[in-house]
């Protein structure tokens, strides 16, 4: 097996997204996940295609040397699932925005959630639109003041966690634009769970939102206002490694270990492969200033994929029918001679 | 009374009823048996776009037609020789529909107070209709199946279901059609899921034919003597699964799987429903949250390697729009299907139209030509598939499919082909030569470029809807862009190398040349064939290929004085033709509603002009 370094999944365009943009540190994610993943799961490099939408993020495929397909505004979602459907064996990547995904193509975002199709769906989200230059975004703040809000957003946004718990995914996790390594190990890790993982990518942009994540991404409080989630590890978080996470009655709490008699031992302890739908939302759910922000995975469970279903299905009716050929197909029912 | 057994070519029979009354199944079920006895045959069912519209209304009335013959058959038949008519609302909407000489059977028992009024009627339906001329022959149907199923166990609910079959029978005894073809399609049916309901369908179908034999109301009957046919296995197939079957026949004759991403809508989503079986020749198909899913979902399996397909109708189209356009910048191979229906918008959703012509055509941003080509029989649907899928999968291009409600629902028998007479499909798959591979280098004679398969070695490439060059590099660059977009039309010109010539019926040339395309064949050509033995000087053409035109149009056009095109919109063909080959003068006859020409209105158009 070919061992791949992250220069093998550089094309060789030039990459056009501004200096100090959040994608820029994506797109390094993924382009060193790959050879990981390649490694883990034995994929050749051929395997790889990598597809998107309309808008900033969507440039990416570009910018890998894998196949690639830049699809129209909102539609990458439905444009991988067929890829999926039609060739299982491919290792099937997704870019796209916060309005490409969640606006134009809310719809099949949701659909494919749902289905649960075995695709890698990394949404860019710096609640704005940037390609048009600056208007608000289905996960801009209420109150965003934008090109077309200015005087302030009157709707509230998507949380883009909630849609995809909402619709029962199995897959979801979180990263920020400059955590380059987190970002890698939530690629791998949705690489390697079959079934549709959405990774949401905290982004900055420098032109139309700068500062899209400031309040939590900012170095110098980072570590208080984020918890980083990792499968069987306690909820500490803080520069301190002192607060934790506790259910208190049906909520989260956040707590401070050595405080009010709080030991390690109370802090609750991650499960991303639980079945129960709903400390995943709580967690997923979680704002800034009342709790962290969670990055991480958080939520990575098992069920049928719609891809590896439809392949079954084919198999299963193909071993039971009679009709194995066109002809055969043709000459059966009702049909008649005439002599 | 003097009974008489009549021995005619053809007749025409119209089954219609509140549309919970089974005339759907009684009409298939006629023209099956009348396919088997060998019979040449065509259908026409004209359906509310209601599942179950209020009972006895006028809107809920549900109608088959059925044309059976002794010759070549190739329309459901402008007026009919016989109507049943189930209630008076399905009396008063198809009255209009009977020949001078018709008979109408109707179920009395359904003509009460309370159905006549639901019907609007005031006085005697019969005075009322003006059709006190033609033989009504009112038999106490409902009451007579009760009668016949009293001792079935079954509740009155179930025995008036099967009232269908009474009426069945009578038209069996009338049109001398042995009924043992009718009982083993009844055991075919419900032999699995309903064997219960085998035996009394049999027993109500004998009773209504013995009725019809003793009642001695009826002054004649008929026999059609079965057709001559060439020789073969044949089967009746709709329009639809025509279509749907002429997708997996070339699935397997490219070697390419078959992947279908539809959303259902009326009339075209039995085509999804009929590829949705036959998962044994590997046919996958994606029932897709919406219509751009639909075709995005193919155009993504395209790109994967599968032979793609979408289908629809017009208002779904409409909404594939810049997904048909991505399909044409991605230069990859797919196949839309659009079965068309009487628009715009919803417009009479389950009615038969030509009207979505220029939305193939045109309905797209930038210079965006795609291939178009039309089916013109039920069975024709299969080769029309075939082909749209070889043009697509060989020349790396969208083709799309137009079919029509009345192709789609209307079924005939089909002559069966076999699969050895039909041309191996062979996509121009990138090869070791072409690397590096630069995804849109074209083939100079055909304009085609190379399909590399994600998956193989070498071929990493990007597709999308951005201009390239042919490298497969981004590029605005002006002339490049305008090289491209010349290049993309050419490729589709080109098609015109590999697709029939046209072939002129009748004469030669002459004073008229009568031109049609899609569904209404069979009605052109039969109103053709009546005027030619009428001594008219008349040829006729019929357009399977629409984009591009055959080669030997302008020819075949110079030969006659006048071109009278017919077609079921207010011009869309005509005013094509007069674009490309504005050296002609056109005349036009135009129908917009919602229903098939009638043969006699297209024999009257002839008549005008000549």
């Amino acid at each position: 097996m070919e061992k791949y370094t992250f220069k093998d999944f550089k094309s060789d365009q030039e990459v056009r997204w501004c200096p100090g943009c959040g994608d820029h540190a994506v797109l390094a994610a993924l382009q060193r996940a790959m050879p990981r993943v390649s490694e883990i799961l034995g994929y050749k490099k051929e395997r790889y295609v990598v597809v998107s939408g309309i808008g900033c993020s969507s440039r990416l495929p570009y910018y890998m040397d894998t196949y690639g397909f830049h699809s129209i505004h909102g539609r990458a979602t439905a444009v991988s699932t067929g890829i999926k459907v039609a060739n299982p064996e491919l290792s099937v990547w997704q870019a796209c925005g916060d309005g490409d995904a969640l606006a134009i193509g809310g719809n099949h975002f949701i659909h494919a959630v749902r289905r649960n199709i075995d695709i890698n769906i990394i949404l860019f989200n710096n609640r704005i639109y940037g390609l048009t230059k600056g208007q608000y975004s289905p996960t801009s703040k209420f109150g965003a003041i934008t090109k077309t809000s200015p005087y302030g957003t009157v709707e509230h946004p998507f949380n883009p966690g909630s849609l995809v718990l909402g619709a029962k995914g199995t897959f979801f996790a979180r990263g920020l634009d400059t955590e380059l390594k987190l970002n890698e190990e939530i690629m791998v890790a949705a690489a390697v769970h079959n079934g549709t993982s959405v990774m949401e990518m905290l982004t900055n942009c420098v032109i139309f939102n700068d500062g899209a994540h400031a309040e939590i991404a900012d170095r110098a409080y980072r570590e208080d206002r984020t918890i980083v989630l990792r499968h069987g590890e306690k909820m500490i978080f803080g520069r301190n490694r002192d607060k934790g996470l506790v259910l208190d009655g049906l909520k989260l709490k956040v707590v401070t270990i050595g405080e009010k008699g709080i030991t390690e031992d109370d802090i609750l302890t991650h499960d991303a492969h639980s079945d129960n739908i709903g400390i995943h939302m709580m967690l997923a759910d979680m704002k800034y200033p009342e709790y962290p922000v969670a990055l991480g995975v958080i939520r990575d469970v098992n069920d049928i994929t719609y891809d590896a279903a439809v392949r079954m299905q084919v198999e299963q009716v193909t071993e039971k029918s009679k009709i194995h050929c066109v002809d055969d197909l043709l000459h059966s029912g009702s049909i008649w001679e005439v002599k | 009374m003097q009974h008489k057994v009549i021995d005619t070519k053809d007749v025409v029979i119209r089954f219609a009823g509140d549309s919970g009354d089974g005339m759907q199944l009684t009409g298939s079920l006629f023209a099956d048996m009348s396919a088997i006895y060998g019979n040449e045959l065509s259908t026409f069912p004209d359906f509310p776009a209601e599942i179950r519209a209020p009972h006895g209304t006028l809107s809920g009335v549900s109608g088959f037609q059925v044309h059976i013959g002794s010759g070549h058959i190739t329309t459901p038949g402008d007026l009919c020789d016989l109507l049943v008519a189930m209630n008076p609302a399905a009396l008063k909407t198809n009255a209009r529909w009977l020949k001078r000489t018709a008979m109408v059977l109707i179920d009395g028992d359904a003509f009460d107070e309370e159905g006549l009024a639901k019907a609007g009627f005031s006085e005697d339906p019969i005075r009322e209709l003006h059709i006190e001329d033609r033989t009504v022959i009112v038999a106490p149907i409902t009451r007579l199946t009760e009668e016949s199923l009293k001792d079935s166990g079954m509740d009155i609910k179930t025995i008036h279901k099967c009232k269908n079959m009474f009426t069945l029978g009578m038209a069996c005894f009338i049109y001398s059609r042995p009924l043992e073809y009718a009982c083993r399609y009844l055991e075919k049916k419900f032999h699995r899921k309903h064997p219960e309901m085998i035996a009394p369908n049999e027993k109500v179908l004998k009773d209504g034919y013995n009725y019809a034999a003793n009642i001695q109301a009826i002054p004649n009957t008929y026999t059609v003597e079965p057709a001559h046919m060439a020789k073969g296995f044949y089967r009746n197939i709709t329009g639809n699964q025509a279509t749907a079957w002429g997708f997996l026949a070339a699935s397997e004759k490219s070697g390419r799987p078959l992947f279908c991403g539809s959303y259902p809508i009326t009339p075209a989503t039995a085509i999804l429903e009929e590829l949705a079986i036959h998962k044994s020749l590997g046919a996958k198909t994606l029932q897709a949250e919406d219509e751009i899913a639909g075709i995005c979902t193919a155009i993504g399996a395209a790109y994967a390697g599968d032979l793609a397909v979408t289908t629809t109708s017009g208002p779904g189209l409409s909404l594939k729009s810049e997904a048909l356009g991505l399909a044409v910048m991605t230069e990859l191979p797919l196949v839309i299907v659009d079965v068309q229906r009487a628009g715009p918008s919803t417009g009479i959703p389950t009615k038969t139209e030509q009207t979505d012509l220029n939305q193939v055509l045109y309905g797209r941003n930038g210079e965006c030509p795609i291939a178009v080509i039309a089916a013109h029989s039920p069975a024709n649907c299969f080769d029309t598939a075939f082909n749209a899928s070889k043009l697509a999968l060989e020349h790396m291009m969208p083709v799309i499919m137009l079919s029509e409600g009345f192709l789609g629902n209307g079924s005939e028998p089909w002559k069966i082909p076999s699969m050895k007479d039909y041309p191996e499909i062979r996509p121009p798959f990138a090869t070791q030569e072409d690397i590096p591979f630069k995804p849109f280098m074209r083939n100079p004679d055909t304009m085609v470029r190379k399909w590399g398969l994600p998956g193989q070695k070498d071929f990493e490439h990007r597709v999308g809807g951005l201009e390239k060059n042919h490298d497969g590099v981004l590029s605005s660059d002006p002339l490049n862009h305008e090289m491209m977009v010349r290049e993309r039309a050419e490729k589709v010109a080109r098609l015109a190398d590999v697709i029939p010539p046209l072939e002129v019926i009748g004469n030669k040339s002459g004073r008229l040349l009568v031109v049609g395309w899609g569904g209404t064949y069979g009605h052109i050509y039969t109103a053709v064939m009546q005027s030619l033995a009428g001594g008219k000087d008349v040829g006729y053409v019929h357009f399977d290929y629409i984009n591009p035109l055959p080669k030997n149009t302008a020819e075949v056009f110079g030969a006659f004085d006048r071109i009278l095109v017919c077609e079921l919109n207010s011009g869309q063909f005509a005013s094509y033709l007069r674009g490309l080959l504005p050296q002609f003068t056109y005349l036009q006859c135009n129908k917009v509603q919602g229903q098939p020409f009638l043969v006699q209105e297209i024999v009257s158009a002839i008549d005008n002009v000549l």
